[in-house]
């Protein structure tokens, strides 16, 4: 007697997921350099490193450190660029069959809506996570995600120029989060992910230098889960669209956790590098909660916070 | 490469800070390269959270634990303690359980000519060659061994190598073992004597630069193993690169350690600056 197995797929901006498990732009690669460890289509989505218009060579070394259930990373978002993206990395998307979201990002406005032109026509790609937490350099560095207004800007540039599912990826580096997740849902994002790492710092205490060579870093993994939760909870009570929560997921119950206080998917990222099957264990994990709980649907368990 | 959730077979300290630990594996030595590494990351291992890269030592193989299972095929590590990883590394014991991520990264390149081989270790730096040794013996070729550390306790399983059949010749900085000096003094002597000679070295940066330094005078090809801070090792968190060669701020040159290395043929990298890690970024930087 076999029990029906429970459903595990979501929509996020009208988009199927045959699960809510995707990956952290950037802890993943493009995908292919974990097909070893991890069967890609077992995965809701793929979700690419960052990706910027021109091929970007990325921060000076050391560029991670582990600190206390957490890791500091200056990567400096070294990527192949947009065109090499499309050319060399897309033919690999089209034998899965599981939606590919394209994270990219820019240095000034207008470099943000050239990449978002540049991947409007491709087919492998299903949408685009915008990342915002970058500094606009014709604006003195300010941070666009750190700023309504210029969050809104990019927001409506990009839809201007690209017609697919566009998820904004919002910095928690702000005071209040929910100021920018409104500016973003108005200026036309279909769905928001939260959050991108918490800026850090580490000191080595014997060279008396920073332990990156960037000096401060983000901050990844199980140590900022808490904020984490605390702030996609915000955000969705914010909110009409959908969230994805991200944040020092390592196990199907720290996934569980964002998706009762709301979220509609989950991405996970340090967790990658710990263990490079962590994302199917979460799916396995989470399919197993639902049977214990007896519940036939993910869709049961989304936004049950119960207060 | 494979993950294997495997146990320790046993984990001993062979030098005072220097342990060797032997890991099941099964499957692991057909696939492993001289050169390559894997990552490992006890299962038990709060308050660390990422797996550490070690240069693979040696494989082999222990007959079954009873009658009529499969021989018990192993890896070994050598590591030294320096840090909270390593030494909680250094706490566990026969039975307990591992993670370990590989073969991994690329190792050396055997060029089969009839070049003197010549091998530098400086150091936990020895690690890497032990398999290489193994290969170019094989092949039929005669292998050198120069091993340099700090004092008699950095000198590591030179007589694994003399068993192998390879020609060792140790230096220690304070004389306690073997001749009295730099490692790099004894390559020169060396190089001088065979008129065809190709290196393999593996140690601490300032070693490697100085060894760079005697091969590219003397046009003697050199390949290095490098050792970079890892999250992934498999080439997908950046975290890990070098410079190479032509690096500059305007066009830059980064190399993946864990991808593209560990072991770097020496004319890829940019040794004017392989050992400065002096931030050039605004802070705050796009991440
Ligand atoms: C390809 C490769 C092969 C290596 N092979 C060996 C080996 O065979 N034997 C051995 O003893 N050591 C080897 N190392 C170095 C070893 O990985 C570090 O000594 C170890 O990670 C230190 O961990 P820790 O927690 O004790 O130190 P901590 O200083 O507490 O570590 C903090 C962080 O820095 C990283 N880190 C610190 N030092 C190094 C280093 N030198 N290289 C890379 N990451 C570092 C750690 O991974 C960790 O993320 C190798 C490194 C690389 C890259
Ligand atoms: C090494 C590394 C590289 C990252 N690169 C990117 C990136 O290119 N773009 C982006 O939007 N976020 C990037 N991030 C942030 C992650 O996608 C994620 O938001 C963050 O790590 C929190 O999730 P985690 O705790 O599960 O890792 C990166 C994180 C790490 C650790
Ligand atoms: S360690 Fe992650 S890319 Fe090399």
């Amino acid at each position: 007697m076999n029990a029906k197995r429970p459903s595990l797929a979501v929509n996020v901006a009208g988009i199927e997921l045959r699960n809510p498990v995707m990956p952290a732009s950037g802890t993943f690669g493009y995908g292919e350099e974990y097909s070893a460890f991890v069967d890609l289509k077992k995965l809701g989505a793929i979700v690419t490193k960052g990706l910027s218009l021109n091929p970007k060579a990325g921060n000076p070394m050391p560029r991670i450190a582990e600190t206390t259930s957490g890791m500091l990373n200056a990567i400096g978002l070294q990527n192949v660029g947009v065109d090499t993206f499309v050319e060399k990395k897309c033919p690999y998307y089209r034998v899965l069959d599981t939606p590919v979201f394209a994270n990219f990002f820019g240095n000034t406005l207008e470099e943000y809506g050239e990449v978002a032109r540049r991947l409007a026509d491709v087919p492998e790609v299903t949408a685009l996570e915008l990342n915002i937490s970058c500094p606009n350099v014709k604006q003195g560095g300010i941070v666009f995600g750190t700023d309504p207004k210029a969050a809104a800007e990019v927001v409506s540039l990009v839809r201007k120029h690209n017609d697919k599912p566009l998820i904004v990826k919002l910095s928690p580096n702000v005071t209040d989060i929910t100021v920018i997740a409104r500016a973003v849902e108005e200026a036309g994002a279909d769905a928001i992910s939260c959050i991108n790492t918490l800026t850090g710092m580490a000191i080595d205490i014997r060279t008396r230098k920073p332990k990156i060579a960037n000096r401060t870093g983000g901050l990844s993994g199980p140590a900022i889960r808490p904020v984490a939760v605390r702030m996609v909870h915000q955000v969705v009570q914010a909110v009409k669209i959908p969230v994805i929560g991200i944040g020092g997921i390592m196990t199907a119950s720290d996934a569980l956790e964002f998706l009762i206080v709301g979220a509609r998917a989950v991405q996970v990222g340090t967790a990658n590098f710990i263990d490079p099957a962590a994302m199917l264990a979460i799916i396995d994990g989470i399919e197993a909660f639902l049977v214990e709980e007896g519940l036939e649907d993910i869709n049961q368990v989304i936004g049950s916070l119960s207060l | 490469m494979k993950n294997y959730q495997t146990i320790i077979l046993s984990n001993l300290e062979i030098s005072p800070g220097y342990w060797r630990m032997r890991i099941l594996a099964p499957g692991f030595a057909a696939a492993a390269a001289p050169g390559q590494f894997v990552m490992l990351r006890p299962e038990l291992a709060l308050p660390t959270m990422l797996r550490r890269p070690f240069g693979i030592f040696r494989t082999g193989c222990l007959p079954p634990e009873c009658a009529g299972l499969p021989p018990r095929e192993y890896m070994e590590i050598l590591y030294k303690i320096v840090g909270q990883g390593t030494r909680i590394m250094s706490d566990l014991h026969a039975g307990d359980r591992v993670e370990l991520l590989g073969p991994l990264g690329r190792g050396f390149t055997i060029n089969d000519t009839s070049c003197a081989k010549i091998l530098v270790g400086g150091g936990i730096g020895l690690v890497p060659l032990f398999l290489l040794a193994e290969a170019l013996i094989d092949k039929g070729h005669q292998v050198r061994l120069l091993m340099g550390g700090r004092t008699r306790d950095d000198v590591l399983a030179v007589t694994e190598f003399e068993r192998l059949g390879v020609e060792t010749y140790v230096s220690t900085d304070d004389g306690s073992l073997g001749e009295e000096g730099l490692v790099t003094k004894v390559l020169e002597r060396k190089l001088s004597k065979y008129p065809c000679a190709e290196v393999y070295a593996c140690g601490p940066m300032p070693m490697l630069a100085a060894v760079e330094r005697i091969c590219s005078e003397r046009n003697v090809p050199l390949q290095v193993s490098l050792e970079s801070h890892m999250a992934c090792g498999v080439g997908a968190c950046l975290g890990c690169v070098v410079k190479g060669a032509g690096h500059s701020d305007q066009r830059p040159n980064y190399l993946c350690t864990c991808k593209e290395g560990p072991v770097f043929a020496a004319g890829q990298l940019d040794w004017g600056r392989a050992v400065n890690t002096e931030g050039g970024c605004p802070e705050g930087g796009c991440r």
